[in-house]
């Protein structure tokens, strides 16, 4: 206990957490404008009919075309971070809206907009305005923090990386090398890379570095003789992957993020470029006053989420043992747990509207109802067939079909094995409700998965 | 080390922005299979020619109308009749392939909806102005508008003649035989002139990864075209499959009574060659994405797929043997014979939807959104 009030206690430069803030802020505006000329928030929550919705969260819908507000709220917010103005008001409100945006459809889920979001939320315990902000500027500029404000960071990060390498500790990933047989091959006509992507020792040195690389480079980063081995290689690795495959901002993002690492000289000098970049001086801030929590109830009430938070983070993802079953196959688990790129997986679902008095059945042509992209994310996640089984059934009934039945005829196949029978056809959909419980109509995988 | 950080950082935006551009199309297959060989052999040997004799048999359609309705005779009914239906069999070889000018024009959509609508069209007749270029006259041209004017209009064939006999300048039905035929030939000769022209070598050269290359898409073409076309079309709708009850007059060549089973059977084979690389006109073959998928499966050490969707369409063809040569009587008949067909078809939707894309590591029905 000592030991821990002792390092709860210890102070730091606040530098690196006022760059990463800065890098942070800007790194956000950039995806939202990129998002928005790429004309998805049209395509992806304005166009489509029908969301899926996580559990839970069912009441989370776009805001027709008031979700452009919501859009630009994340921008405007964004901006104010990057320059740490009403940081504490800002990031509240980037994190409620960012996470909102992401909880209207859970058909564009991806790893790297969790992050964002659980980012963001750890930051709204951090004080990242204090220093190089307009914050401090107006107020007290504080030349030191605490130094756990700063550590957060990097263990998010370090469990980001560690959790995805732990992922990739399976038979698939290691012995199969799959699903890379299948990505790398299908770059060939990149320069030069193209020519040896089809090798097999060239596959297998991706899939065993990959895993080399997540699970060894939070270490790297942390112990200072291998920090900027470490970071070259954060960089050769995120540009591989941006090169290699469709991944948006997400690793210029972590190549930035990981910044953080490094000792506060580096910032100071970052932060002084930025300042004569824009013409100010930054000896204003460096007043070399610490910053002290005042109320011990904030102090308290802070550790508390932060100690809750990370506990959560370090256990979500082994959620997913309490299932029986493969879990890349039933996918129970399988999000918000840094499994990223592990799987090539694609199905078809064929859903049949049956008429038990009749007899009578007729299938579902499902781009009446679904965008391409909602189609084949639901045809392979069995919390989507469900759903959208659901609301075929309360679609046709309202039409004036009666009483009746949903059923799936549906296909799925992973990581190259040959497509097999994916949910029981025999089973009612239209009757089954959600829940955090085993899917019992999955059909089995029928071969094993090794690892973790 | 800020120095050198600087200097990664630079690489970073550097790398990334070339990057972005990466679609420049250079014509690199590294790996072995040479994709521009196969995009040539599919262009040169499979859909130029394919297109060649289609425009051709539209050519002695457009002859076999005029014909007929300069010299309204029974014996020239006949000969439109088999005009039509060898022209009819040729589209079957190149409606799969609704790329480049083809897809421009929505090709298919001004050569094959139906069923037709009977009554706009007398209207569009009546009013004899004939503006087939709208969107909204597409259910009322193509081969199941002249189905219905040259076996539909009456229930005998002298019938028929009389009727057109009957013309007056409010009731043209001659004419717009000829402006149907004409339409056709002439949207075809486009698409052919623009393969002829340019599109060809566009065609070969696009030969990348990218969603946008001639490989990703036209497979996604192919895709589109037989689960929407080849499955639903032809076979399941009229066979009740996406209804509570059967659609017997939903058939393709409904009024032709006896043509919609060997039009089937010849967009069945055309895919099913075209699979396989088949050329046309000759027993050879060449790059097809059976060898392809062969050459793929080699890296990834999967199970045999080539063969398992060669055998599927064997299934198909022999479920598909049985039926009637008249769709809307198997329909009436025995309609399981035509779900069985049904069945499978769709088994081959799985095959080439789910194992094939992803062997081909091709996106179905592309969107452009972040992956992880």
């Amino acid at each position: 206990m000592n030991r821990i009030n002792t390092y709860l206690d210890k102070e730091t430069e606040a530098a690196p957490l006022a760059a990463f803030r800065i890098f942070f802020g800007v790194m956000m505006f950039a995806s939202i404008v990129r998002f928005w000329a790429n004309s998805w928030i049209q395509k992806l929550y304005i166009d489509p009919s029908f969301f899926f919705s996580y559990y839970g969260f069912e009441w989370v819908k776009p805001l027709g075309n008031y979700t452009y507000l919501l859009f630009v709220i994340c921008a405007v917010t964004s901006l104010m971070i990057a320059v740490g103005f009403k940081y504490r008001f800002a990031i509240i409100t980037f994190f409620l809206t960012f996470t909102y945006i992401e909880l209207m459809d859970k058909t564009t889920y991806l790893n790297h907009y969790y992050f964002i979001s659980i980012l963001s939320f750890l930051m709204i315990f951090l004080p990242a305005s204090d220093y190089f902000s307009v914050d401090a500027k107006k107020g007290i500029s504080y030349q030191r923090i605490p130094r756990w404000t700063v550590d957060a960071i990097k263990i998010l990060l370090a469990i980001v990386y560690f959790y995805a390498g732990l992922a990739k500790l399976n038979s698939d990933w290691l012995i199969e090398g799959m699903p890379l047989k299948i990505w790398l091959p299908s770059r060939y006509d990149l320069p030069i890379l193209g020519d040896i992507l089809h090798k097999e020792w060239v596959i297998y040195a991706f899939s065993w570095g990959g895993a080399i690389y997540d699970l060894s480079i939070p270490f790297l980063l942390f112990w200072k003789r291998t920090r900027m081995l470490a970071f070259a290689l954060v960089v050769i690795f995120h540009v591989l992957t941006r090169m290699l495959f469709p991944i948006g901002m997400f690793p210029y993002i972590m190549i930035v993020s990981a910044l953080i690492f490094f000792d506060s000289g580096l910032h100071h000098k970052i932060l002084n470029t930025i300042a004569t970049l824009f013409r100010f001086t930054k000896s204003s801030f460096d007043t070399g006053l610490v910053h002290l929590r005042k109320s011990m109830f904030l102090k308290r009430l802070s550790m508390t989420v932060i100690v809750v938070f990370f506990a959560a983070q370090l256990l979500i993802p082994f959620r997913y043992m309490l299932y029986p079953g493969e879990l890349f196959w039933t996918e129970e688990g399988f999000r918000f747990s840094w499994r990223v790129m592990l799987m090539e997986k694609a199905g078809y679902a064929n859903f049949r509207i049956v008429s038990p008095e009749t007899g009578q059945q007729f299938y579902v042509d499902n781009s009446d109802f679904l965008t391409p992209f909602q189609e084949k994310q639901m045809s392979f996640q069995p919390d989507f067939i469900l759903e959208y089984a659901r609301y075929l059934s309360e679609h046709f009934q309202s039409q004036g079909h009666g009483e009746i039945e949903v059923h799936v005829e549906s296909y799925v196949a992973l990581n190259g094995r040959r497509s097999r029978p994916y949910i029981d056809p025999n089973v009612n959909l239209a009757t089954l409700d959600e829940s955090f419980k085993p899917k019992t109509w999955i059909l089995p995988f029928n071969d094993e998965i090794k690892g973790l | 080390m800020s120095r050198n950080i600087a200097f990664l950082i630079m690489l970073v935006s550097l790398v990334g922005l070339t990057s972005c551009g990466d679609d420049d199309g250079a014509s690199a297959s590294g790996d072995g299979f040479d994709r521009q060989a196969m995009l040539t052999h599919w262009a040169d040997n499979i859909i130029v020619p394919s297109y060649e004799v289609y425009v051709d048999r539209l050519g002695a359609l457009v002859t076999a109308s005029e014909t007929f309705n300069n010299e309204t005779s029974l014996v020239n009914l006949s000969g439109l009749r088999s005009a039509w239906l060898d022209a009819y069999q040729s589209w079957q070889t190149v409606s799969m392939f609704e790329i480049g000018k083809a897809e421009e024009l929505t090709l298919r959509n001004f050569t094959n909806v139906f069923p037709v609508n009977k009554a706009d069209m007398e209207a569009t007749i009546a009013t004899g102005s004939f503006d087939l270029a709208s969107v909204n006259k597409q259910d009322e041209q193509g081969f199941p508008a002249l189905d219905y004017l040259i076996n539909g209009l009456a229930d005998t064939d002298q019938g028929i003649v009389d009727t057109f006999l009957e013309e007056t300048a409010e009731s043209n039905h001659g004419d717009y035989l000829v402006a149907l035929s004409t339409s056709l030939n002439s949207l075809a000769t486009q698409v052919l002139e623009d393969w002829k022209n340019g599109y060809r070598d566009t065609f070969v050269n696009n030969d990348g990864s990218e969603a946008t290359s001639s490989v990703n898409k036209l497979v996604n073409d192919l895709l589109f075209y037989y689960e929407k076309h080849l499955r639903a079309g032809k076979i399941g709708i009229p066979a009740g499959v996406f209804s509570s009850a059967p659609l017997s007059d939903r058939v393709e060549a409904l009024y032709s009574k006896g043509s919609s089973k060997i039009l089937f059977e010849t967009a069945l084979n055309s895919f099913e060659g075209f699979f396989n690389g088949k050329s046309v006109g000759e027993s050879v073959t060449g790059e097809s994405l059976n060898t392809y998928l062969n050459f793929l499966n080699e890296i990834s050490g999967g199970e045999d797929l080539t063969t398992l969707i060669n055998n599927q369409f064997a299934s198909v063809r022999t479920v598909s043997a049985e039926l009637n040569d008249d769709f809307e009587v198997q329909v009436t008949m025995d309609n399981n014979k035509m779900l069985a067909t049904y069945d499978e078809l769709q088994k081959n939707v799985v095959y080439l939807k789910v194992d094939m894309l992803q062997a081909l590591s091709i996106r179905v029905d592309f969107v452009d959104a972040d992956g992880d």
